[in-house]
């Protein structure tokens, strides 16, 4: 089939919208589909399942250590590349990942599937290590505030203390995954800057980091405005080594993980029966369903490797073990049919 | 060898398309929402609801249904609820009528709007209204030839057409022929509705593709339901491809009748989001419809389905 690639006409419009309800959102006009010529949708997403981590770390009840270990277990024979199992922070901050060790030493890891482990600082990389992980992930703010309120010091200073991680990591072999949070915006901030953005990506990049995945930590992001961030970060990073991690907190995850796609994004992160809450908007969901994102990328043809009944499984136990209702719209329609 | 489905999708990113700049809602809240909520919702809230839409900026608020109150209790107050609405100025209050009958009671009610509903799947026709998909062709041209005497607009709806309860697939050149029936019949826009929200957007771009052949996109809407939650990258998709026209229902409102305790219609605000903060216009206040799904979930006693509505602590 012969291609014929138009180059699209962005022409500079008038934003003029006055929706002062919603002050998060990007007004910029997208022409085109935001898309540059070349780009096509995958034909193989990896997901990147985040559920053991970043949903449970964002659920109130805290979970037995046996119930994460066999969630994950559960996780590890539907097809998911990729695991997130827990996180090297201190259990000071983060109760629920207090039993990591446990967690890491218990699992039954599959052949061909990571388990990547979050470490905040060189302490947590070497009892991750130490633990049995082989491979980590550190993290980014592309907003100033946030990463003062979060962490404790400015985004420049947490690069610098992730230096210590990425050196002993090289030494160890051990890759590394980076993450950029309030990539959309920002619960104090607001608006970011999609440049921002783009020079933490870069810096994390740069530093080492294999991947990147940008985060909409509150949700708020649409089409537009994540068409604008990745022009901006795919100028600096390359493509390839980017993933979008949305939050459906406003419902526009999958619109948004849809326009990523578009403009080369292969490799997605989200979370089994959409685990964890957003602490910003109470009561709010936050991180988006895996089986959705299975759903719509099955639905378009993209291979992603994941068994989407296996997958159900999985997330129905965890909503039976924490005894809540799933996140994921796929879930709740196929058992009621 | 490339996936079809994505090597066909890929045509869309690979010739690029332009967003439409403005989009106009087509509110079915008080109509297609309510008729799929369990409890009897009285007339007065009924039509407190349309006046707080009709507020909103929404263009078009399909009021409720002439249909026999044997068949849709919800919709028996059809006369007193559109006798009741406070009618604002430019805003479009079309009604279903399945039927002659239903038509000339309407328009004694003072409907200066109506639609017609169509299925893609036989089986679904039969069950839903008890004849075949030819046979409702011959009713609702009854309904549009008389319409047309009146110089009454008729707004054709095609259920099931991206997937059908009881067929399973349904083919895209049906709902192009079931399209192409009623617009050639004389209706002015044509709604193609995922009745069980299993489209995704591989299927939305084959349905869509298949449809335009026949039918113009400006004459297109999408009625996405968001039972598997795909209704909003499914609207995006029919916007990349020129469809401007998008129902959605206020607060999320109605359930699936087909997976009983999901959700059904794409929650107006929602979408609203999603297409301002792509710059998209719409004339539509969203801080007002979600003031005015406050007020129905209220009335029902029911959380929003809708996640900005929620988002902004609006829950119950």
């Amino acid at each position: 089939m012969a291609a014929v690639i138009r180059l699209v006409n962005r022409s500079p419009l008038s934003s003029a919208m006055g929706q002062q309800y919603l002050a998060l959102s990007s007004t910029a006009k997208v022409q085109a589909a935001g898309v540059r010529a070349g780009q096509a949708l995958p034909e193989k997403v990896k997901i990147v399942e985040v559920g053991p981590r970043d949903g449970l770390q964002n659920e109130k009840t805290i979970v037995p250590t046996e119930t994460k270990i066999h969630l994950i277990d559960m996780l590890s024979v539907s097809g998911l590349p990729v695991i997130e199992a827990t996180s090297f922070v201190s259990p000071k901050w983060v109760p629920q990942m207090a039993d990591q060790v446990e967690v890491m030493k218990g699992i039954c890891r599959q052949p061909g599937v990571s388990y990547p482990v979050l470490t905040p600082n060189l302490k947590g990389f070497q009892a991750a290590v130490k633990a049995g992980a082989s491979e980590v992930a550190i993290f980014g703010a592309a907003s100033e505030l946030f990463s003062k309120k979060n962490i404790n010091c400015s985004v420049d200073e947490s690069l610098q203390r992730f230096d210590e991680v990425m050196k002993a990591a090289k030494e160890a072999g051990v890759p590394v995954r980076g993450y950029v949070s309030c990539v959309l915006g920002c619960p104090y901030e607001g608006k970011v800057a999609p440049e921002k953005v783009a020079h933490v990506a870069k810096s994390l990049y740069s530093m080492g980091c294999y991947e990147i995945s940008l985060g909409d930590t509150i949700g708020v992001g649409t089409p537009g405005s994540m068409s604008e961030m990745l022009e901006a970060v795919s100028r600096e990073v390359p493509v390839n080594a980017l993933a979008v991690h949305c939050h459906d907190t406003y419902g526009q995850a999958l619109a948004n993980i849809l326009v990523a796609l578009q403009m080369g994004i292969s490799v997605v992160d989200s979370s089994v029966a959409g685990l964890g809450g957003c602490p910003y908007a109470q009561g709010a969901s936050g991180n988006v369903a895996t089986e959705d994102v299975v759903y719509m990328l099955h639905g378009l043809g993209i291979q992603t490797g994941v068994d989407l009944s296996k997958l159900m499984d999985a997330g129905a136990f965890i909503c039976r073990s924490l005894n809540r209702k799933t996140n994921s719209k796929v879930s709740q329609a196929t058992c009621k049919l | 060898m490339l996936n079809a489905t994505v090597s066909e999708f890929n045509m869309l990113t690979i010739t690029g398309h332009e967003y439409p700049e403005f989009v106009k809602i087509v509110e079915v809240g008080p109509r297609d929402g309510l008729q799929n909520e369990k409890e009897i919702v009285p007339t007065g809230v009924k039509i407190q609801l349309i006046d707080m839409l009709s507020g909103t900026g929404l263009h078009v608020i399909e009021a409720t249904s002439f249909v026999s109150s044997k068949w849709v209790p919800q919709m028996a107050d059809h006369t007193e609820v559109l006798r009741g609405i406070q009618r604002a100025p430019h805003v479009q209050y079309p009604v279903l009528t399945p039927n002659l009958q239903g038509f000339q009671d309407a328009v004694a009610a003072g409907a200066t709007e109506v639609a017609v509903f169509g299925s893609a799947s036989e089986t679904f026709s039969k069950k839903n209204i008890n004849c075949s998909i030819d046979e409702s062709m011959l009713r609702f041209e009854e309904v549009i030839n008389t319409a047309k005497e009146q110089q009454i607009p008729v707004r054709g709806y095609v259920s099931c057409a991206l997937g059908c309860p009881h067929e399973g697939h349904i083919e895209p050149s049906k709902v192009a022929e079931v399209a192409k029936k009623l617009y050639e019949m004389g209706c002015y826009e044509i709604s193609l509705g995922d009745t069980i929200g299993v489209g995704t957007p591989g299927s939305m771009f084959k349905m869509l593709q298949c449809v335009m052949k026949e039918v113009p996109a400006d004459a297109l809407a999408v009625h996405c339901h968001d039972t598997y939650g795909q209704a909003l990258p499914n609207i995006l998709t029919a916007l990349q491809m020129g469809v401007c026209v998008v129902d959605s229902a206020v607060a999320g409102l109605g359930g699936c009748p087909y997976a009983q305790g999901s959700s059904g219609n794409v929650s107006t605000e929602d979408v609203l989001y999603m297409l301002h903060g792509m710059g998209i216009e719409t004339g539509v206040n969203l801080a007002k419809v979600v003031e005015a799904g406050d007020f129905i979930c209220n009335a029902l006693c029911r959380k929003t389905n809708s996640k900005v509505a929620k988002a902004r602590g609006r829950t119950l």
